[in-house]
């Protein structure tokens, strides 16, 4: 830190060979990231844009180029292939809109409760909510699929207050279409039903996720904030007590203090918090691959399935893999925009109108 | 100076590792490498790795060891395979190495593409067409000795674009179950198994009553399909080259079930909130289920106490035949197998009469051959309906691309009893044709 940075551009001396080290020190984990992060991504990235069938190495010289073939597969024509992969999409960004923010208000929640020094047998609670995360997520599934089951526990509990709960796993009603035809609006309105985007009418986009699909979110929300629970515990222990003190001191309410005070100081967890669950979210596969495997009616598959049974199962390898790197780009920008929202402006700390410009002292 | 020696020492070590691993990551070992010498007069040099012609030409051959990856429906199979490779290696003299998958699809999948597959493997006729285009299997089913003896509609699963590639193992038929209490519960003797699709409607709804439904089956083409064969049609013709899907007979074969889901009689298994037909059979939730010969391992693990009577499918009134679906699995060879030679030899074994026998009294399967029927239907004749509806059986289509066609399918079947049924058949209809190209 304190070193002068001209003299890491000298080639003599003590320093002399100092880069060569660096890079043999490293060398280990940029060769782990070659053959482990960008080799697959290249080798998709080559799979889906290429002819490949499975069959041996897809560097093997026997596969041609196909340009564009397969993402025109999946995204026009009108075929089955681009309507699942419109569900799949469809699916997924319900998942991802409805999961990420409540398990970042849950979990921040749960957090600044256990942290609170009211609350007796802190450590008790801390365990109990964190325990869920450290449970495979396939076992809590197979739990899941008995709690779900439309007699089972959570459809009783629903009857006693007078609720006739849906047959979950094998509902594909989309919960806000059932909401609607709860008011009365049965039929989809014309304009809704008979257009569409990637083989999917704007009434099934808007639809919501289905009920088997909310029995997933459930689990993943049940199983990930904990964890994120963890985060934020870690950083709500890292803030000065003398902050809030002087809060307090400035009659501030406690709410007042949380939200004025508290979350601000906590931007840089909250961020750690929603990329990792946007990321999570957008590759939600497990609880799809162990349960319902994209039934029923579409509504489950997510893009990382989709990307898995296109390939593995049905053996396009080529739209499974262009899935998987559409996937990968739609993570990327999300995480771009989410960082270019929650960046620190300049005026962030809102400074009085009167001071702006001067230079604090 | 001793600093120096330890960054070259150190230079070299990555240099090493990078080649070790960049070498781990091509593919350059010839398969033939390991395997020793050809003993056989077959080989040439052609190892077995070049994409297109390995369907044809001449098998390899050679000393290699096998192995058999299989999906298995427990111990009993498991155990039943190795002892079937162990008697053909004492034959042999080749060691066989059986290894149970845990995901079938997926393990396959991994070793076609890492181009050291399992010699020999189960093969769905679902996962043929897809296998068959890429090139992943050997089609040796016309060097068969049995060939003539397997049943034509099992041949049929396992013929594509006039290849034969795979020995069926076993299949299954769907036939009528029926609940031996609830049906004389009802009043119903022998004398009233349903012959017809007017019968089984009649009796389904005498059999109505309570939180009993007459009739449960799985909402999906892979029950009612039967339906449509015994209306005379299918989605496909038999040969797969024609989509037939909007034929007028499957529309009034899905018009009977929708008629029979109008008055209750008939539910299907996802409403009443169980996983298939067998398991609302197994909690009597329904008197009749139209399933196939699995269901006698699950009864006997679920409800050994529920007596059962497996009776062949209704006829359909307008052609007066039976008809139903024939599920089957066969035993594939990999194109990269540096002993298909062996790997043959084996399958032939496997799919011998007396070892379809065993096979059977050890976990169930039915024989693929039409002369270990007879003496299947004598060792078990309570499955004799299951064994015989191969006549008039037809498989599912199995097109590449079909099982998501298919999956789309039951999608809408789900909800029959709200649909029309032309429209669906109309929509199975255009994405099955989109297939053929």
């Amino acid at each position: 830190m304190a070193m002068a940075p001209a003299r890491r551009t000298t080639r003599g001396g003590i320093r002399k060979g100092e880069a060569l080290s660096g890079w043999i020190l490293s060398a280990p984990v940029l060769i782990a990231l070659f053959v482990f992060l960008f080799l697959p991504i290249l080798m998709t990235a080559w799979v889906s844009v290429s002819d490949y069938n499975g069959h041996g190495s897809p560097l093997s010289g026997k596969f041609s180029f196909v340009g564009a073939d397969n993402y025109v597969a999946i995204t026009s024509g009108g075929g089955l292939q681009e309507k699942i992969f419109g569900w799949s999409l469809r699916n997924t960004l319900w998942y991802v809109v409805l999961v990420v923010p409540i398990v970042t208000a849950l979990s921040l929640f749960l957090a600044v409760i256990v942290n609170g020094r009211v609350l007796r047998g802190r450590g008790f609670f801390r365990t109990a909510f964190y325990f869920p995360s450290v449970t495979s997520s396939v076992a809590i599934i197979a739990l899941w699929m008995f709690l779900f089951n439309a007699s089972g526990v959570v459809n009783k509990m629903l009857s006693w207050i007078g609720i006739h709960g849906p047959v979950w796993f094998n509902d594909p009603q989309g919960i806000f279409t059932a909401l609607l035809s709860g008011l009365g609006l049965k039929e989809a309105p014309a304009a809704l039903a008979n257009h569409g985007f990637l083989g999917v009418s704007w009434w099934s986009w808007i639809g919501g996720p289905s009920w088997a699909m909310t029995a997933l979110m459930l689990q993943a929300i049940f199983c990930t904030s904990g964890t994120f629970m963890l985060l934020f515990i870690a950083g709500l222990q890292n803030l000065s007590p003398e902050v809030d003190e002087a809060a307090i001191v400035d009659g501030a309410t406690a709410w007042q203090r949380f939200w004025h005070v508290t979350l601000p100081q906590l931007k840089p967890v909250l961020f750690t918090v929603v990329t990792l669950g946007i990321i999570g979210a957008w590759q939600m596969f497990d609880q799809v691959f162990s349960s319902t495997k994209g039934g029923p009616g579409n509504t489950t598959y997510t893009l990382a399935y989709r990307a898995y049974s296109a390939s593995m199962i049905d053996g396009y390898w080529g739209q499974g893999m262009a899935v998987a790197f559409i996937l990968f780009g739609i993570i990327i920008l999300f995480t771009i925009l989410q960082r270019f929202w929650l960046r620190d402006r300049p005026d962030m700390p809102r400074p009085p109108k009167k001071t702006k410009g001067v230079v604090p002292s | 100076m001793r600093k120096n020696l330890g960054k070259v020492w150190g230079a070299a070590a990555i240099t090493l590792a990078v080649t070790l691993a960049l070498a781990g990551c091509s593919k350059t070992t010839p398969s033939t490498t390991t395997a020793p010498p050809a003993p056989a007069p077959s080989t040439t040099a052609a190892p077995t790795t070049t994409a297109a012609p390995t369907t044809t030409g001449a098998p390899t051959s050679s000393a290699a060891p096998l192995t058999i990856l299989f999906g298995s429906s427990g111990d009993a199979e498991t155990n039943a395979i190795k002892a079937a490779a162990a008697a053909w290696t004492a034959k042999s003299g080749i060691p066989v190495t059986v290894t149970p998958a845990t995901n079938m699809d997926q393990e396959l999948a991994q070793g076609f593409a890492s181009g050291k597959p399992a010699d020999v493997f189960y093969i769905s006729p679902g996962a043929l067409a897809a296998n068959a285009d890429a090139g992943n299997l050997w089609a040796y089913g016309d060097m068969l000795p049995n060939k003539a003896d397997f049943y034509p509609a099992l041949v049929a699963d396992y013929t594509y674009k006039g290849k034969f590639y795979a020995a069926p193992k076993d299949y299954g038929t769907l036939q009528l179950i029926i609940n031996d209490d609830l049906w004389s519960k009802a009043g119903l003797t022998a004398a009233d198994y349903p012959k017809t699709w007017d019968d089984l409607h009649n009796v389904a709804k005498k059999l109505t009553s309570g939180n009993v439904t007459g009739l449960v089956i799985g909402g999906q083409y892979e029950r009612l399909g039967a339906f449509m064969v015994a209306n005379g049609s299918n989605l496909m013709s038999v040969d797969q080259t024609k989509v037939t899907a909007t034929d007028q007979s499957n529309v009034d074969a899905l018009n009977f079930a929708k008629s029979m889901l109008a008055d209750g009689s008939m539910k299907f298994a996802a409403d009443i909130s169980t996983g298939w037909g067998g398991e609302a059979f197994i909690k009597q939730l329904c008197a009749m289920t139209i399933e196939g010969n699995w269901i006698s391992g699950a009864m006997k693990a679920d409800a050994p106490n529920v007596k059962f009577t497996v009776v062949p499918m209704p006829a359909s009134p307008t052609t007066g035949k039976q008809g139903t679906l024939e599920f089957s699995n066969g035993w594939g060879i990999a194109a990269d197998s540096p002993n298909q030679q062996g790997a043959l030899s084996l399958v032939e074994f496997l799919t011998t009469t007396e070892q379809q026998i065993a096979f059977a009294k050890a976990f169930g399967p039915t024989p693929s051959l039409q002369s270990g029927t007879a003496q299947f239907n004598s060792e078990f004749p309570a499955m004799k309906p299951f064994a015989d509806g191969v006549a008039y059986a037809q498989g599912v289509p199995t097109i590449k691309g079909a099982s998501t066609v298919l999956g789309d399918l039951n999608n809408q079947l789900a909800q029959l009893a709200k649909s029309d049924p032309a429209a669906i058949l109309a929509s199975t209809q255009t994405e099955l044709q989109a297939l053929l190209g």
